[in-house]
């Protein structure tokens, strides 16, 4: 008992690790029409800035904030400069993601060194909670109780706010969008934004869980597809329940069958694009 | 008859060519171009004439090396032997995956195959009871073709230079062919060669097989010309470094893939001998291609040629 217990919080973790990696992924992918490949590259980039910034001395969710200005910069940058240059051309903004996403990992081993670093976790969730005849870190715990969090704070964001409805009115038609005079620029910018913020932030958050290390960005990538293919793009809700059901796949392959654990991701996918190509709750087919 | 005589004059400087460049170190790096370019061209059939750009190439690459290896090491059967059995199985994978990837279209098309292409990269890193983990398969041997030993570089170089051709003369004569030609059509106008009847649908996964076919002959080179095979063959890194030959190249052009195997080959062995960070260069490369020159190089150089015809 206490073994599912304990492996059922450890999904949890993991997926609002995921939920965070992917709800960026999934609102610029369902805007933009863009599949961000860089965005395993702005998750490990950001777990790096927080470890440096962990380095200085700075507290744990300040750090998380800092890596989340400084991902959410570099995502700007590459938005304002490279995918705005190529407005239109989606397989070419993709292919650049895909290049952004090298730069970006080569300079982090080049920075930062080839070793894996697990970041400390904050002072105030240190230690672990008894419970049902089993421990658990505090921490994941204030992982789930964060991303439960945030998921609030972005469903009400979109679907309560003037700029909810207008990233939404994108999402739907992004031609008509235009035509009735949303700034649809500065909203692909915004988001863009957004979308590496909440990246770069979750890299922090998993720096104590995962650690750091060179090719966190290729093992996370393939997550954050698969939940968007699982969960539907563009889709806050989808985009949830995706993390969550991939963590549980995951964390229960990595217990159960530690060799096939990535390859069983793969049955959730296949089963979704037999059964429902758009997803669990993709309004558009992708 | 140009072009016979350039073909012709391509095809003996093939031929000459370990008389012509010094050493060992160029020929063997030339028998990599020509793995390289039967890679690039595999894909081009899907992502060039099939208009599906696919990010988990690598897949076919990757598993029909491991699949030769496991078979020699873990069966004791001979190289080619292994290799014929390592192609039917990679082709079978192949038509497994396009039934999967070809459920989408544009975008979601390169998300399932990148996808797929990191679960058996995944794969090949922690099953490590057949893959040997992070340390691959090693002790493999080259294949002796009627009793030759192809140890050497100039004999492989030959082996290479073969089968080369083959796929060469095979996947233009393919893309020339009624297939080839809907094919194309299935790319520029899906519902219209709907309407005329033809299956879009099949039409684009037989290309999609025949691609995994020829990237597993590639495969199988790879793994007999490196003797060894590790996770790094079904890398990312890998599908992109394909993906951008066949971009930076030329897609859908006969020469397009080669010329950017070419290029991506011989820039990557002399950067990594002078610097480390080819992978940024890759990704820089990648930006400024797709920035500059989304066209590809073979196309481009032929419309400059023909505008300095008319003028």
């Amino acid at each position: 008992m206490a073994f599912w217990i304990n492996q059922s919080l450890n999904s949890l973790a993991l997926g609002g690790l995921l939920f965070l990696l992917s709800a960026g992924f999934s609102l610029i992918f369902g805007l933009m029409r863009i599949a961000n490949l860089s965005h395993g590259a702005y998750f490990m980039l950001g777990a790096y800035v927080g470890l440096t910034l962990l380095r200085m001395g700075v507290n744990f969710w300040l750090a998380a904030i800092g890596a989340a200005v400084a991902i959410a910069l570099a995502g700007g940058i590459v938005e304002r400069f490279v995918l705005r240059r190529l407005a239109g051309r989606a397989l070419s903004q993709v292919l650049a993601t895909l290049g952004v996403a090298f730069i970006i990992a080569d300079a982090c081993l080049w920075i930062w060194t080839g070793d894996p670093i697990p970041l400390p976790g904050p002072e105030s969730l240190r230690g672990t909670v008894a419970f049902a005849g089993t421990r658990f870190p505090l921490y994941r715990l204030g992982v789930i109780g964060f991303a439960s969090i945030l998921f609030v704070v972005l469903w009400l964001l979109l679907d309560r706010t003037r700029i909810g409805a207008m990233i939404r009115a994108g999402v739907d038609d992004l031609d008509m969008a235009r035509a009735v005079g949303i700034p649809v620029n500065t909203l692909f910018t915004a988001v863009f934004c957004l979308g590496a913020a909440l990246a770069g932030m979750g890299g922090v958050f998993a720096g104590p869980i995962l650690s750091v290390y060179p090719g966190l960005d290729s093992d996370m990538l393939p997550l954050a597809l698969v939940v968007v293919i699982l969960g539907g793009v563009g889709s806050l809700a989808g985009a949830f329940i995706g993390s969550m059901v991939i963590g549980f796949i995951y964390t229960f392959g990595q217990a159960l069958l530690p060799d096939l654990a990535y390859v069983i991701l793969f049955l959730p996918m296949v089963i979704v694009l037999v059964v429902r190509p758009r997803g669990l709750f993709g309004r558009v087919a992708a | 008859m140009k072009r016979a005589a350039a073909i012709g004059a391509a095809a003996a400087l093939l031929v000459a060519l370990p008389w012509i460049v010094a050493g060992d170190y160029y020929v063997n790096l030339s028998s990599q171009i020509l793995i390289a370019a039967i890679f690039a061209m595999s894909l081009n059939i899907v992502v060039g004439y099939g208009g599906m750009v696919s990010l988990g190439h690598a897949a076919y690459l990757g598993v029909a090396a491991y699949a030769t290896a496991w078979i020699m090491l873990r069966l004791g059967l001979g190289p080619l032997a292994a290799g014929a059995a390592a192609l039917v199985f990679t082709t079978a994978m192949a038509a497994f995956f396009g039934v999967l990837a070809l459920r989408a279209s544009g975008l979601s098309f390169l998300m399932i195959t990148l996808a797929l292409g990191q679960i058996l990269w995944g794969l090949a890193y922690r099953w490590v009871g057949v893959t040997g983990g992070d340390n691959g398969l090693t002790g493999l041997t080259r294949p002796k073709p009627f009793g030759i030993e192809l140890t050497g570089a100039t004999p492989f170089y030959y082996f290479a230079l073969i089968v080369f051709a083959l796929a060469l003369v095979a996947m233009a004569l393919i893309v020339r062919s009624p297939f080839g030609a809907s094919l194309q059509g299935a790319r520029d106008q899906p519902r219209r060669m709907n309407a005329l009847g033809h299956h879009v649908w099949m039409v684009q996964w037989a290309a999609f097989v025949l691609s995994g076919f020829w990237g597993a002959v590639a495969g199988v080179l790879y793994v007999y010309y490196n003797t060894f095979i590790s996770p790094h063959a079904l890398s990312l890194q890998n599908s992109a470094e394909v993906l951008l030959m066949v971009i930076a190249g030329g897609p859908a052009t006969t020469l397009g893939p080669v010329v950017g195997a070419a290029l991506v080959v011989i820039i990557k062995n002399v950067v990594s001998a002078y610097l480390e960070r080819w992978v940024m260069l890759l990704g820089v490369v990648f930006v400024l291609i797709v920035m500059f020159l989304p066209e590809g190089i073979v196309p481009g150089v032929q419309r400059l040629i023909a505008r300095r015809k008319k003028t």
